[in-house]
């Protein structure tokens, strides 16, 4: 039912309603549809929807210029027409991660609007209560209400987003990694974009190690320590193939470049096969396209593997120590150097700096296993 | 991503405005103050930034176990302890940045003759969900 959604929306909008009302009129068509389809199956869902839909848009409408004491100016009555509903998701998809807007929005309009999910799990997903989120949604819309819906937008702001729908992982009820698998799939049918390709293939090669990534109770296990005869072999192929795919076009790009590493990983049957070397390379690829300072800090972790530690430890020259996760990754060369006492001092540093719990615990418990080694040297 | 505004009665800086406790102040400047704190957590509903918020009586007791079949023990209720914390507001904003403007602006909620207090915030964020990308 959800992929009708930005379907629907592009119906009413091409009937004469404005994005903002013809959102709002979708989003209580759906919680409607959630809870009558179950007992009560439509047989042409999309036209259900399209019909529950446009009366709520009209009733509202009505409600609207009765309060403002003018005519209803939309016929009630709409024209047939063929409905181009690729194009209009593809815009709906430009216009919820809009550059004005600010990532929280962007992100919150886009799983409503292309995706379908109703405030509520909006909300849960991202654990605030459901008034904040329909503020938040409602904002959105007034900031890009007037703004053209039949232009080409950005991409790159569309594939931000949904970047950071994948990253933001479980929450409540909804999984957010397997909508932006959904909607960046969905992306790639609309534009064949290379970067589009590159960003599915990315998240692919990333979920298909997720039931590798935690142990018991949420622990964080490490690349170099997951069992990766539970890596989804499917799931790596798939995303192998559509990198390669994006690749031979030629046209590099951010997203490319980290599925390249992330395949590099995939590839290696144990932590011990990884081409570092080939990793460090698409690092500086990276790099080049991007600039980035955490890319710097993740291209020393690689060069340590591929040249010894010395040479990552030499290459996090001129990275700011600021950056969170830099303190964990001087302790894990330190350590791999043989410094055991700066390790040990640096993983605990890293803790404090940790920004989710899982990290915190996996770095509390790397600082207590260093520890626990120079003890035993020192006996 | 989510940060705490945690109002201390005390334990913070020196206070840069000595603005006594509010029993000591006039209705009226107690009422401007109250009513300041809930136009501002309104305010913050409309953006889409509000979570929640929770306020905290002054009166507590430590509790510790004792010890298999033992009831826990108490201790306290210790009126001079350094820090004291009388509440928090929850926040969900795009930055940093925004989430230290906001307890800026929190920390202008006026007291004795309708002046700001200059009251100190501390600003902690929350740990997350650790991202799906890390490598």
């Amino acid at each position: 039912m959800r992929e009708l959604v930005p379907a629907v929306i592009g119906v009413l909008v091409r009937r004469g309603a404005d994005f903002a009302s013809a959102e709002d009129a979708v989003q209580e068509a759906l919680i409607r549809a959630l809870e009558t389809w179950p007992g009560d199956p439509p047989r042409d869902p999309k036209a259900w929807l399209v019909a529950a839909a446009w009366r709520r848009f009209l009733d509202a409408a009505r409600a609207e210029a009765s309060r403002r004491g003018r005519e209803l100016t939309v016929e009630a009555e709409p024209p047939a027409g063929p409905a181009p509903a690729t194009d209009d998701t593809l815009r709906l998809y430009f216009l919820c991660a809009h550059p004005t807007l600010p990532q929280s929005s962007a992100v919150a309009l886009t799983l409503r609007a292309v995706g379908g999910l109703t405030t509520r799990q909006i909300a849960a997903a991202h654990l605030v209560p459901e008034a904040t989120m329909a503020q938040r949604i409602s904002r959105a819309k007034r900031k890009i209400a007037g703004l053209p819906l039949d232009q080409p937008g950005d991409l790159g702001t569309v594939l931000r987003v949904l970047y950071l729908v994948f990253n933001e992982g479980y929450g409540g009820n909804v999984d957010l990694a397997a909508e932006a698998i959904r909607l960046t799939r969905q992306l790639v049918a609309l534009t064949g974009e290379p970067e589009a390709a590159g960003l599915l293939a990315l998240m692919l090669l990333h979920h298909a190690r997720r039931a590798s990534r935690t142990g018991p109770g949420g622990r964080l296990v490490p690349l170099a320590e997951q069992d990766r005869s539970r890596w989804d072999t499917g799931l790596i192929a798939e995303g192998v193939t559509i990198l390669q795919a994006a690749l031979a076009r030629d046209r590099l790009g951010e997203y490319q470049a980290q599925a390249a590493i992330a395949a590099l990983h995939a590839d290696a049957r144990s932590v011990c096969e990884t081409d570092w070397v080939q990793i460090v390379e698409w690092y500086d690829e990276l790099l080049l396209l991007t600039g980035s300072p955490v890319v710097r800090l993740n291209r020393a972790v690689a060069v340590g593997e591929a040249d010894g530690p010395q040479a990552g430890l030499a290459a996090l020259a001129g990275v700011d120590p600021g950056l969170p996760r830099y303190a964990a990754v001087t302790a894990y060369l330190h350590e791999r150097a043989g410094d055991l006492q700066r390790a040990a001092e640096l993983y605990a540093e890293a803790s404090r700096a940790a920004t989710s719990v899982p990290e915190r615990d996996h770095l509390t418990r790397e600082a207590a296993r260093v520890r626990q080694l120079l003890r035993r040297v020192s006996r | 991503m989510k940060y705490l505004l945690l109002k201390h009665y005390r334990g913070g800086p020196a206070p840069v405005v000595d603005y006594g406790s509010l029993d000591q102040w006039t209705p009226e400047e107690v009422d401007a103050h109250i009513q300041y704190m809930r136009d501002f957590a309104a305010r913050l509903e409309e953006t889409g930034e509000y979570v929640g918020e929770q306020a905290l009586s002054p009166e507590g007791t430590f509790v510790r176990y004792d010890g298999e079949g033992r009831p826990p023990v108490t201790d306290g209720p210790f009126a001079e302890t350094k820090d004291l914390i009388a509440g928090w507001m929850i926040i969900d904003v795009d930055s940093w940045d925004r989430a230290v403007e906001l307890a800026g602006e929190l920390s202008a909620a006026p007291g004795p003759r309708g002046e700001p207090i200059h009251e100190w915030l501390e600003v902690r964020p929350f740990l997350t969900e650790p991202p799906t990308v890390t490598e």
